[in-house]
């Protein structure tokens, strides 16, 4: 189901062609994998582990715990807006499409939100693989031009007085978002107020 | 390359669609792709740069029409073909394959990454944080991440991340000509004009090369 609850497979016409067409490239990627096996090359093994790693350990809830300790650490939170690679690699996060991290803060002054216009660049060992939306023509193409009727599509709307900021991270700096902590959380624990951080809050589409 | 890749600014896409409690791959073969593209840089080395530029190649009706992991198909076959490793293509990068990565190595790999920060003293940078620059208005036929919304528009230097290979260069085989990275603050009006908030701003992270005193 697409965000305004209409479900895009019903658009779709052409599911026979669809189906075809995966069979094509499943065939295709068995291909090249086989190629590859037979050439010593690839150990299979390896590919699972791959696999397991990005489905099962890298998501958001490793960036979830980024920000709760940012929101009940200052010096954590300090550290993080000035060296986030050092300060994410403190909870023992790091790694590939990560290498050199940037965490901007959503203040009731600014709302940041990232995007890369040219490929799909993404935080990987803080939010993991990204999704296909923002993968997709219309955020890539839209959110730089026009952020607000973007983030408001997903339903947040930004008050005229608070500066939208936009990151194209187009070079070899991955961002996160450091939303706002809600109100009325003080007396929560890190791991509760992590349970409240979602992917879009810090890709900077979700308030928090 | 001024691909249908540089997507920035372009309209007619519609709303961006997305799927509720989306699962991280939506068929086997997206998982193996993935896991390939990891994988094979261990035993037949590419870069990101690499990767890229073969993507950027894929004709845009192709490029529209394909899903990332169809695109990474894609781009990994003609990059395995240049290098003669699989057949078919011009073998035009043959290269001797290295061993491929064990599977209990992979997690340590993962975390490791690969640093493509380089050593600050290989380039001297040219401006400073809070220079005004103006972003080249240069149409390379090669890979580049000088996004073509940004060209021939004034902004302001807001962080010097340090020294990075040049991806126009490094995609070429020309070598990594080391140089500064920094992110450029634009102004969303200077970008896309008076309609525009006045107080929004766009930041990207540019290359030197792509910029000159505004």
């Amino acid at each position: 189901m697409s965000a305004d609850g209409k479900d895009p497979k019903q658009d779709h016409h052409h599911d026979h062609d669809h189906d075809a067409e995966e069979k094509g490239l499943a065939l295709r990627v068995k291909t090249l994998e086989t190629l590859l096996v037979e050439k010593g090359l690839v150990d299979p093994a390896a590919l699972d582990r791959f696999v397991e790693e990005y489905e099962t350990r890298i998501g958001p809830k490793n960036g979830a715990r980024v920000v709760a300790r940012a929101w009940t650490d200052p010096a954590f939170k300090q550290r993080l807006l000035t060296d986030a690679t050092a300060a994410i690699r403190e909870l023992g996060l790091s790694g590939l499409q990560g290498e050199n991290m940037v965490a901007v803060e959503n203040t009731e002054r600014v709302h940041n939100v990232i995007v890369c216009t040219l490929c799909s660049c993404y935080p990987w060992p803080v939010l993991g693989l990204p999704p296909v939306w923002y993968k997709s023509a219309a955020y890539r193409s839209r959110v730089v031009k026009e952020p607000r009727g973007v983030l408001q599509e997903f339903g947040l709307e930004i008050p005229p007085g608070t500066e939208v900021r936009v990151w194209d991270s187009s070079a070899e700096i991955r961002y996160m978002v450091l939303p706002r902590r809600p109100a009325g959380t003080d007396n929560l624990s890190e791991a509760a107020l992590a349970a409240l951080v979602t992917r879009d809050g810090m890709v900077g589409t979700a308030a928090v | 390359m001024d691909g249908i890749h540089d997507m920035g600014g372009m309209d007619g896409f519609g709303r961006v669609e997305r799927e509720a409690n989306e699962p991280v791959f939506h068929a086997d073969w997206e998982r193996r792709m993935l896991a390939l593209s990891l994988a094979v840089p261990f035993a037949v080395p590419y870069s990101d740069d690499h990767l890229r530029r073969e993507i950027e190649r894929i004709p845009p009706a192709d490029y529209l029409r394909s899903s990332y992991y169809e695109k990474w198909l894609i781009a990994l076959e003609s990059l395995m073909k240049e290098r003669g490793i699989i057949p078919g293509g011009t073998v035009t990068l043959p290269v001797t394959p290295g061993a491929p990565i064990e599977a209990e190595a992979v997690a340590d790999a993962i975390k490791g990454g690969f640093p493509t920060r380089r050593d600050d003293k290989e380039a001297t940078a040219r401006f400073v944080v809070g220079a005004r620059v103006r972003a080249r208005n240069i149409h390379p036929k090669h890979h580049t991440r000088l996004p073509r919304y940004v060209r021939g528009h004034e902004g302001v230097i807001h962080t010097d991340l340090g020294v990075f290979g040049f991806p126009d260069w490094n995609s070429e085989g020309k070598g990594h000509k080391p140089q500064h990275c920094y992110t450029v603050r634009f102004s969303q009006q200077i970008l896309w004009g008076r309609e525009a908030p006045a107080g929004d701003s766009l930041y990207v992270d540019l290359w030197e090369d792509y910029l000159e005193p505004a």
